[in-house]
C-alpha cells in the first residue's frame, strides 16, 4: 500500500485514454511517477463480449424504462433512465477501471439493500397496513365499490363465469329460469338461447367460452370485482357473485358526498367524516375498514412503547432479543473454544472422525434443524419426553422458561460447529515460541492461557464474535421454526409470545396470520432493531479496537 | 464477551494442569529404569487417561449430541409409520413408504420445491461469488478515491441483514409487480435479484483477504507480457482463488436454500416455492401427523448441501480461519 499504488487509478487513466484525456488524469499531471506497470489492452475478443454485455443490458433497460412508461411511473422511470445513463457511462468510457468491477454488485447492493432500508424508514411513519394500502381516491373508490349490502329478502340467482375475448362476463339463472347475461360494463340483458345444466342452471351461450373451476379460481379477483347493474338506474343495485356459481343482488349501504367529502349510510344515516387519521369514521368512533395511506409521524414508535397491548411484551421481547443473542455468542463460543482445546493434539487418534461428526450441525440446514429439533421437543409426542423420559409431560416448548432454554440448547447444537473451526484455525496461528517462553518464566499452563493465548485468541475472534451477535439477534430461523415465538403471552391478544425475539415480531406483525398486516409497525420495529445493532457493532468495534492497539 | 471467558476455560484448564504435573512427575520421581517402566505400567491407565482418555470421552458425548437429531430424522423418514409418535423408536422399522408418499402428493409439489430451490441457489451463488470476486479484485489490486471507505461501508453494511427490510422488500416487488410482473412479487428472479443486493458485503471482505495473499508480482509479470486487465482477473487471479471462491459459493448456497423470511413473502404460489418455505408450511399446521413425511422430505433436502459442505470442508475451515479470522 505505497503511495504509488495508490496513484494506480491516476496513472491507468493516463493510460488508456491516449486519444481523449480523462478528468482523473488530468488532476495529476507532473508527479513524479513510479513506474507501475499497466494494463495491456484489451482484447478484441474481450471487447466484443463487453459490448454484446452491454447491449442486452440496455435491450432490457428500454424494456423497462418502456413499460414504466406505459404505467406512467414518472419517479421511477426519472430514476431508472439516470441509472441506465450512469452504467452506461461506466463501460463506455475509458479509464475508471476499478468502477467497472464495482458497478454490478453495487447497484444491487444499492436498491435491495440501501434502499429497502431507506425505504423502512419511510414506511414506519406512515400507517401502510391492512386497510391502509393505498391513495385516498383509491380508497373511496374501493368503499364505493365494496360497501354494498345484500337486498333483504332478494333471489338467489345460480350464476356461471363466461369469457369473450378478454373480459369476464356473468350468466344468471334466477329462481323463475329466466337467464341473463351482462358485466360492469354491459347492464343486465335477457338470453333466450343459452344451453342449460342437468340442475338447470343456464351455462353456455354461443359466441362465449364458459370458465371451468380452475379457470374460475384462477381469476377469481377479476370475477369477484364484476358487480353487474340490474339496470341503468343505479338505485337498482347490482348483481354480483362471491363463489362463481351463486349470485345476490346488491344495494349501495354508503353513498360519498364528494362536495362535503363524507359517506352516509343509506339506512341508518349515519355520517362518515374523515378523520384525519387515513379513515373515514362516524360521531361514535366507529371506522370504515377501507381506509387509505396517510403519514403519521412517530405514531407507530409511540404506539409501540404507549399502547398496553403492547408496551409490555415489547419489553419482554427486547429483554429476551439481547439475552438471546449474548447466550448464544457465549455459549456456542465457550463450547468452541473448549473443543477447540482439547482437540487442538497433533497426536490425538479419531481427532478428524470427531471432527467431522462434529461440524455436521453446521452442514444440516438451519431451517430443518429448527423444524426436527420441535419433533424431539414436542411436550405430547416428541422422542425426550416419550422415549427417553418414559412418557414425561414437561414443556420443553410451551412453558416460557424451558422454551428459552430449549431455544438456546437448540442454537448452540447449530452454532458451537462454527465456533470450534475457528478457534482451532485461531489456536494454530498462535506461535508456540510464546508459549515455551512463559512457561520458562514459570508460569502455569492457566496464566499461559489467561495471560497470553487467550487475548491474542480475541484479537483475531472478536470481530467474529460481534458478527455472531449481530447474526443471532436477527437469528430468525431457530426460534420461527422452533416455537414460532411462543407459548403465547397471556396479557396481550396479540400474537406475541416468550421466545420471540424482535425480527420474529416484525415478520407477525408484518405478514402473520390472523391479525391484520400493520406494515408501519412492523417497520418502527426494524428500525429499532436497525438502531440497536449499529450502536452495539459501533461500541464494539471500538472495543476491540482498543483490544488490539493494546495488544500489538 | 470479556465476562464468558474466564468461564470458558476453567474446564480445559485443569486437565491441562493434571497434564503437566503428571509430566513433571516422570521426569524427577523415579530414579532407576526399572523404576520408571513399573511406575508407567502402573499408572499407564490413568496417565493415558489424564492426558488423553478425558479427550476421547468429550469427544464421544459431544459427537452425541451433534449427531442425534440426524439420526433422529434420519430413522424417522425411512419408518413408514408417519407420524410423531410412531417415530420415536429409532430404526424399529426401516422402508421407503414416506419418500414414494412424498412424490406422490400434487397438492405438495416436494419436487417442484427441491428443483426450485436448486435453481435460485445455485443461480443467486454463482452470480454472488462473481459480483464478489469483481469487487474484491477492485479493492485488492487498484487504489482509488472511496477505496477505504469502500470497503468500511462494506463491513457495516454486512450488519445489517436484508430480512430487517422484509416490509419494505415487499412493497417494492408488488410495485415492481404493477410494471414487471416477471421481476415481481411471486417471482424466483425477482427473489434472486433481492438474494443479490447481499452479493457485496461479508463475502467480499472474505475475499478480499484472500486475494491479498496472491501475490502481486503475478499480475506484474502477466502486465510485463501485455495482459489486459480482464486477462489477469479470468486467467490469474480467479484460478489462483479458487478455494475461496468455493467457500464463498458454498456458504451463500447453503444461505440462500435455507433462508426462509424473504423467500416465504415473495413466493407465494406452491409451485414456485423452495424447500424452506414449501416444508415449513407443510409441517406448520399438522406437525404430529405428517412428521414421517417431512422427515423424508427433511433428509433429501440435507444431503446435497450436506454432501457438498463434507467434500469442500478442507476449504471451508481453510476458508474460515484465513480469510475471516487473519483477515
Amino acid at each position: 500500500m505505497t503511495d504509488t499504488e495508490l496513484r494506480q487509478a491516476g496513472d491507468q487513466a493516463a493510460a488508456k485514454g491516449r486519444a481523449t484525456a480523462p478528468d482523473g488524469a488530468a488532476g495529476r499531471p507532473a508527479r513524479p511517477v513510479k513506474k507501475r506497470r499497466r494494463f495491456g489492452p484489451d482484447t478484441t475478443k474481450g471487447t466484443v463480449a463487453k459490448i454484446v454485455l452491454l447491449g442486452l443490458v440496455d435491450a432490457l433497460a428500454v424494456y423497462v424504462l418502456m413499460m414504466l412508461f406505459l404505467s406512467e411511473s414518472w419517479g421511477a422511470l426519472a430514476v431508472s433512465s439516470a441509472v441506465v445513463l450512469v452504467i452506461n457511462w461506466i463501460y463506455l468510457r475509458t479509464g475508471g477501471l476499478p468502477a467497472k468491477y464495482l458497478a454490478p454488485g453495487v447497484l444491487f447492493l444499492l436498491v435491495f439493500q440501501v434502499f429497502v432500508v431507506m425505504f423502512s424508514g419511510y414506511i414506519a411513519f406512515t400507517n401502510y397496513g391492512d386497510g391502509h394500502n393505498s391513495t385516498k381516491d383509491d380508497a373511496i373508490a374501493a368503499i364505493q365499490l365494496t360497501a354494498q349490502k345484500r337486498v333483504p329478502d332478494s333471489p338467489a340467482y345460480k350464476a356461471a363465469v363466461l369469457a369473450k375475448g378478454d373480459s369476464f362476463y356473468l350468466l344468471f339463472t334466477d329462481p323463475d329460469g329466466r337467464v341473463s347475461l351482462g358485466n360492469t360494463e354491459t347492464p343486465l340483458e335477457e338470453i333466450s338461447d343459452a344451453g342449460t345444466d342437468s340442475t338447470g342452471k343456464a351455462n353456455a351461450v354461443d359466441g362465449y367460452r364458459t370458465l371451468n373451476f380452475q379457470e374460475i379460481v384462477a381469476n377469481q379477483q377479476s370475477i369477484l370485482a364484476i358487480t353487474v347493474p340490474v339496470s341503468d338506474d343505479p338505485a337498482d343495485g347490482t348483481l354480483r357473485t362471491a363463489d362463481g356459481s351463486n349470485a345476490y343482488q346488491f344495494k349501495p349501504a354508503l353513498t360519498y358526498d364528494a362536495a362535503a367529502d363524507t359517506f352516509t349510510d343509506t339506512e341508518s344515516g349515519t355520517v362518515y367524516q374523515d378523520n384525519g387519521k387515513g379513515a373515514f369514521a362516524a360521531s361514535n368512533g366507529d371506522t370504515l375498514t377501507t381506509g387509505w395511506k396517510i403519514d403519521v409521524g412517530m405514531d407507530n414508535f409511540a404506539r409501540a412503547f404507549t399502547d398496553p397491548s403492547l408496551r409490555g411484551p415489547l419489553l419482554g421481547v427486547i429483554l429476551w432479543t439481547f439475552t438471546f443473542a449474548v447466550a448464544s455468542v457465549a455459549l456456542t463460543f465457550a463450547m468452541g473454544l473448549f473443543l477447540a482445546m482439547t482437540f487442538n493434539r497433533e497426536d490425538l487418534k479419531g481427532k478428524k472422525i470427531y471432527r467431522i461428526l462434529m461440524i455436521l450441525p453446521y452442514a444440516f440446514p438451519a431451517f430443518l434443524s429448527g423444524l426436527v429439533w420441535s419433533g424431539i421437543l414436542n411436550p405430547q409426542f416428541g422422542w425426550l419426553n416419550q422415549t427417553l423420559l418414559g412418557g414425561a409431560t414437561i414443556g420443553w416448548l410451551t412453558d416460557p422458561t424451558l422454551a428459552k432454554i430449549s431455544v438456546l440448547v437448540v442454537n448452540l447444537w447449530l452454532g458451537f460447529p462454527y465456533m470450534f473451526l475457528v478457534c482451532t484455525g485461531a489456536l494454530q496461528s498462535l506461535p508456540t515460541e510464546l508459549d515455551e517462553a512463559a512457561r520458562m518464566d514459570g508460569a502455569g499452563p492457566w496464566r499461559v492461557f489467561r495471560s497470553i493465548k487467550l487475548p491474542l485468541l480475541l484479537v483475531s475472534i472478536a470481530p467474529l464474535l460481534i458478527s455472531s451477535f449481530a447474526f443471532n439477534f436477527n437469528n430468525f430461523n431457530v426460534i420461527f421454526m422452533l416455537t414460532g415465538g411462543g407459548p403465547r403471552f397471556a396479557d396481550t391478544d396479540r400474537d406475541i409470545g416468550a421466545t420471540d425475539i424482535l425480527i420474529t415480531l416484525v415478520y407477525k406483525v408484518a405478514f402473520g396470520q390472523g391479525t391484520g398486516r400493520d406494515y408501519g409497525l412492523a417497520s418502527a420495529l426494524a428500525i429499532i432493531i436497525f438502531i440497536i445493532v449499529a450502536t452495539v457493532s459501533a461500541i464494539s468495534f471500538k472495543q476491540t479496537k482498543a483490544l488490539e492497539d493494546v495488544n500489538s | 464477551m470479556n465476562g464468558s471467558a474466564p468461564g470458558t476455560v476453567s474446564p480445559a484448564k485443569a486437565p491441562a494442569a493434571v497434564d503437566d504435573t503428571a509430566t513433571d512427575h516422570t521426569a524427577t520421581g523415579p530414579t532407576t529404569a526399572q523404576d520408571l517402566k513399573a511406575l508407567a505400567r502402573r499408572r499407564s491407565f490413568g496417565v493415558w487417561f489424564k492426558d488423553k482418555g478425558w479427550r476421547h470421552l468429550v469427544g464421544i458425548a459431544v459427537t452425541l449430541f451433534a449427531i442425534f437429531p440426524l439420526l433422529y430424522v434420519l430413522s424417522a423418514a425411512f419408518n413408514s409409520t408417519g407420524t410423531l409418535v410412531g417415530s420415536n423408536a429409532l430404526f424399529s422399522r426401516v422402508d421407503f413408504g414416506n419418500f414414494t408418499a412424498l412424490f406422490n402428493d400434487p397438492s405438495r409439489p416436494y419436487a417442484r420445491w427441491f428443483v426450485n430451490t436448486m435453481v435460485v441457489g445455485v443461480v443467486t451463488s454463482a452470480a454472488t461469488v462473481f459480483l464478489g470476486a469483481m469487487a474484491a479484485y477492485a479493492f485488492s489490486r487498484m487504489r482509488f478515491k472511496g477505496r477505504r471507505i469502500g470497503l468500511l461501508s462494506l463491513l457495516l453494511l454486512q450488519m445489517f441483514p436484508q430480512l430487517l427490510a422484509v416490509v419494505a422488500i415487499f412493497l417494492l416487488l408488488s410495485g415492481i409487480s404493477e410494471v414487471i410482473p416477471a421481476l415481481g412479487l411471486g417471482s424466483q428472479l425477482g427473489l434472486i435479484m433481492v438474494y443479490l443486493g447481499g452479493a457485496l458485503g461479508v463475502n467480499t471482505y472474505l475475499m478480499y483477504g484472500f486475494f491479498n495473499t496472491v501475490p502481486q508480482s503475478l499480475d506484474e509479470a502477466a502486465k510485463i507480457d501485455g495482459a489486459s486487465h480482464t486477462q489477469i482477473f479470468f486467467g490469474i487471479i480467479m484460478r489462483l482463488v479458487t478455494p475461496i471462491l468455493a467457500v464463498v459459493g458454498l456458504l451463500s448456497f447453503i444461505g440462500i436454500s435455507g433462508e426462509f423470511v424473504i423467500a416465504s413473502v415473495v413466493l407465494t404460489d406452491p409451485d414456485s416455492q423452495t424447500l424452506a418455505v414449501g416444508l415449513y408450511s407443510f409441517v406448520a399446521q399438522q406437525r404430529s401427523e405428517n412428521w414421517g413425511v417431512f422427515a423424508a422430505g427433511a433428509v433429501i433436502a440435507a444431503v446435497p448441501v450436506m454432501a457438498l459442505f463434507l467434500f469442500l470442508q478442507r476449504y471451508i475451515v481453510s476458508g474460515l480461519t484465513q480469510g475471516s479470522v487473519k483477515g
